[in-house]
């Protein structure tokens, strides 16, 4: 999946947005999926965040290194295994849980790695993506935009799906942001949650 | 493009070239103690020097060279020279190492036999060349004598210090060693210290040479001889370590040059003669003893046994920035090694980057010109530019 820009009309992304409040000034981070490090670049010059990102692709690992972000090229499984227990205030991760070859594995490691995890989703469970199901089709939703053949998503899971997941885990859900497709928050999203969330955010720990 | 005149063919110099560079001799008249406790009383560097220093020598970039390097990195001696220095593809207005900005520094190590204090030079005590009697150096030292021309050439802080190989084991120890002299630490194809594997290689290389009966203990220039079989079994040995098997599959091949095998011990594969051509070459270039002397240094290259053999608790000296680059086919000194230096970095809390180049040929990666290589480097060193420009 290709995720959408991390600055709207020069601004961060509301989900980055709501991801950099949640994190605690002068704390230290690994945001996995870094990208071209918008959100660690915002979170060291407005929080004074310090920290690393992890990144496989060479062109946006390069666009890191040619801002000053530190990045360093690894995919989530392979660069988790490098970082000592408890190494980081917070352990980043998203859109991309969905694309991991086991998602359950990973949040165990990131939660190993990180004291607290901050991990965000495209909700399967969303009613635009029943509503294609049942006419018989494959979703295509603006935070699902990728054929079914050319998907890099191969572990897509509801709110209801992940909330149960991180409940057999004993994973303490501390924060909850559940946004729209213009990943803004609504009170339709706060009723029904798991069909009206496009995206959905969550602060955990273990 | 198409309706310029074709340019006149006595420009050979590429416009990208740093040109005709002179080398020059430094003397550096203070004693160096070294680790091994011995002290040189003086000796002489060779280097070159590449793009102009600003008004306060903030713009200075340190090059060190790697186990058969030298001072000539970049630019030509004369316009027809057949090759350039070593790292011209790297090296040179607009080039990743832009001279526009930096000023670049490039030094023949102690030790070397390109002019520098070696083996091969003069020892004022007793008029005959060193030979065996010199020194045996560690990567610490080379700093330390690299601190003591940075102090004859007026800068005090360098803007970045970039090696590859051996190169970036100096790289790593300056930025130990002396903190607050180095801003920026670019660490290429290099290792935190060496395998057991790496040091065998090294072993038999030094065996090769010091059984060499012309060898003659280190003093075959007073015999007027060299040790051309040992240096060059050691040069295509060292060869096979710089090659990937798949590089190797490509350009040689393992098909019989002529249509049947001949039965004898001629050269009979294209990779034998490549390796004897090499082996050769390296004969008329270079000296035994520096060959024995550098090999051991990187045999001793170690910067965490003085902390206690933790990595991490030695770069907790460090201030530079880290930028270290690993090259996916190479097998010397694999990513998997230079992931070592990044995790200990990481664990000290020092700001890294951290890139692995997809490539083909193996640890000589690090000499080619790959543009994802050059564009993470170029763009690394840019904002260095950037911040001494704004400063």
């Amino acid at each position: 999946m290709t995720p959408p820009s991390p600055l709207i009309d020069g601004a961060l992304r509301p989900d980055l947005a709501v991801i950099s409040e949640w994190i605690e000034p002068h704390s230290r981070i690994l945001d996995l999926g870094c990208g071209d490090g918008t959100l660690l670049d915002h979170l060291a010059r407005t929080r004074d965040v310090r920290g690393y990102g992890l990144e496989i692709d060479p062109a946006k690992l390069s666009a890191c290194v040619a801002r000053g972000v530190n990045a360093i090229q690894a995919d989530v499984d392979d660069g988790l295994r490098d970082f000592g227990t408890d190494s980081f205030d917070y352990v980043v991760l998203t859109q991309t849980l969905q694309a991991l070859a086991r998602p359950d594995l990973a949040l165990t490691e990131i939660l190993r790695v990180g004291r607290k995890a901050i991990v965000t989703f495209p909700n399967f469970g969303h009613w635009r993506v029943r509503l294609q199901l049942m006419a018989g089709r494959m979703p295509l939703t603006p935070s699902l935009p990728d054929e079914w053949y050319d998907t890099p998503n191969i572990h897509l899971c509801t709110v209801d799906d992940f909330e149960a997941l991180c409940e057999s885990r004993r994973w303490t859900r501390l924060r909850r942001s559940l946004l729209d497709s213009a990943l803004r928050q609504g009170k339709r999203i706060t009723a029904w949650p798991n069909l009206f969330a496009e995206v959905a955010l969550y602060l955990l720990e273990d | 493009m198409n309706d310029t005149p074709a340019a006149p063919a006595t420009i050979v110099v590429a416009t990208d070239s740093v040109g005709v560079v002179e080398p020059r001799r430094i003397a550096i008249e203070q004693p160096l103690k070294l680790d091994c406790g011995r002290t040189l009383p003086r000796f002489d560097l060779m280097l070159e020097t590449y793009g102009t220093l600003n008004a306060d020598a903030s713009n200075a970039i340190l090059v060190c060279h790697a186990l058969s390097g030298d001072h000539h990195a970049a630019g030509v001696h004369a316009t027809d020279d057949r090759k350039p220095g070593w790292w011209d593809n790297c090296i040179g207005p607009g080039k990743p190492i832009d001279t526009r900005r930096f000023h670049v520094v490039s030094l023949n190590n102690l030790g070397g036999c390109r002019g520098s204090t070696g083996p091969n030079t003069f020892n004022p005590d007793t008029g005959r060349q060193w030979g065996p009697d010199f020194p045996l150096l560690t990567v610490r030292d080379w700093v330390r004598c690299q601190a003591l021309l940075a102090d004859a050439l007026g800068i005090r802080r360098w803007a970045a210090v970039i090696g590859g190989s051996l190169g970036g084991m100096q790289v790593m120890q300056w930025a130990i060693d002396l903190p607050d002299r180095i801003r920026n630490a670019c660490v290429i194809a290099a290792a935190p210290k060496l395998s057991a594997q790496n040091i065998a290689f090294n072993e038999i290389a030094r065996q090769a040479i010091l059984s060499d009966p012309e060898f003659h203990g280190g003093r075959f220039y007073e015999h007027d001889v060299v040790p051309s079989r040992g240096l060059k079994l050691a040069r295509m040995l060292g060869h096979i370590t710089y090659l990937s098997d798949a590089a190797m599959r490509s350009r040689f091949g393992s098909e019989l040059k002529l249509a049947a095998p001949s039965f004898n011990f001629d050269v009979e594969f294209e990779v034998e003669s490549y390796l004897r051509h090499q082996g050769q070459s390296f004969v008329d270039r270079f000296d035994a003893n520096t060959y024995l002397l550098m090999t051991k240094a990187l045999d001793y290259f170690d910067p965490a046994r003085d902390y206690g053999d933790s990595l991490a608790r030695a770069f907790r000296q460090a201030q530079a920035r880290f930028l270290v680059i690993a090259f996916s086919s190479d097998w010397r000194f694999s990513p998997a090694r230079s992931r070592e230096i990044v995790k200990s970095l990481v664990e000290a809390d020092r700001d890294v980057s951290y890139a692995l180049i997809e490539s083909q040929l193996g640890h000589d990666d690090f000499l080619m010109p790959i543009p994802a290589y050059h564009d993470v480097l170029g763009r690394y060193l840019s904002r260095v530019a950037d911040e001494v420009e704004r400063a």
